[in-house]
């Protein structure tokens, strides 16, 4: 009979996140929901600039074959300070692409915790949680939370133009995919 | 002391905000800590100011000085680790208080209706009435509408 052998515990599941920065601030992100990481001269002939009462933070309206997306700027959704972004990060299963400041770098996290129900506000649909890494404290952002499904919706009524042109032209609306490298 | 007396005895530790004191059961208290890095992030909620890293453990710091006492904390001298109900849930909430704390026995009086929300009780300590602070209604929540407290500096010497 074989002896047994020392119960080991199990590895804490780690999840791969990139960390990026807005104004200063570090913020983490999946790498899972990020598709792909451009620079911000792709979005240039290829996204319409947009300013829409009340969503500042949207800047632009891109087409991307079928699809239709809005790029935001992280800062203003934030409120933080602008900054000029250099990076657009388009983030999968949404409709939406968020610009940053810069990537600080990629790591991975092994515990995400819960959000303090003491944050009470829109930041709670703004992070999936908070994360300890290096001896710091990080919240990692919820992809779906940079438009509610009402701003999408009053995004996309004030875009329906903007819509029938760019799908009458596929060859515009695909320039903003050709630009960049995916992930 | 008659047995009735000896069960009415309740803990409560005693802290200091500026030059006021007030009190929390002491069953609410983990532990008392010195001051660490408060790490922020972009959020809403104007009561909390950041977190701090505490036993591996993201606890929110909610400095209520300014609404008990009418300014923030100018010196921190620890952070109190409170317990804050959510309903069934509990979490931890750190309040930075300004000087000693201490542990005390003592008999609660019941707020009256006209005390504010967070004012759970009333203490008779050292000759000074001490408000018994009812962290629920002082510190943020979800679905919880924070009534305003004005400082009432004339509490502690309420007969």
């Amino acid at each position: 009979m074989r002896p047994l052998s020392p119960s080991k515990a199990p590895a804490p599941r780690a999840e791969q996140i990139i960390l990026f920065r807005v104004s200063g601030q570090i913020f983490a992100v999946s790498s899972a929901s990020v598709q792909e990481v451009r620079g911000v001269d792709s979005l240039s002939g290829a996204a319409k600039k947009i300013s829409q009462p009340g969503l500042g933070k949207v800047q632009y309206f891109a087409q991307r074959g079928d699809n239709s997306f809005y790029v935001i700027s992280a800062a203003m959704h934030f409120g933080l300070p602008p900054s000029p972004p250099a990076l657009v990060f388009m983030l999968r299963r949404t409709r939406t692409a968020l610009l940053v400041d810069g990537i600080e770098k990629m790591t991975s996290m092994t515990r995400l915790q819960a959000l303090p129900r003491s944050f009470c506000h829109e930041e709670r649909g703004w992070y999936r949680g908070l994360t300890a890494l290096d001896q710091s404290v990080l919240p990692v952002v919820k992809p779906e939370g940079f438009l509610t499904p009402d701003e999408m919706f009053l995004l996309d009524a004030a875009m329906s133009p903007a819509l029938a042109d760019t799908g009458s032209d596929p060859e515009a609306g695909d320039s903003f995919a050709d630009a960049g490298v995916e992930q | 002391m008659t047995l009735i007396a000896e069960t009415e005895l309740q803990s409560f530790v005693l802290l200091r905000l500026g030059d006021r004191r007030f009190a929390v059961a002491a069953t609410q208290i983990s532990e008392l800590v010195a001051p660490s890095r408060v790490f922020r992030f972009p959020h809403r909620t104007a009561e909390v100011e950041g977190v701090i890293l505490r036993r591996g453990r993201i606890v929110p710091v909610c400095d209520v000085a300014e609404k008990l006492v009418g300014k923030p904390l100018k010196s921190r001298r620890f952070y109190l680790i409170a317990q804050r109900n959510y309903g069934a849930q509990t979490e931890w909430v750190a309040l930075p208080v300004s000087g000693d704390c201490e542990l005390i026995n003592a008999e609660m009086t019941l707020p009256s209706d006209s005390d504010a929300p967070h004012v759970s009780g009333w203490l008779s300590h050292g000759g000074d009435v001490i408000e018994v602070l009812n962290l629920a209604a002082l510190t943020p929540g979800p679905g919880e509408l924070l009534a305003p407290v004005a400082p009432l500096a004339q509490q502690e010497a309420r007969p």
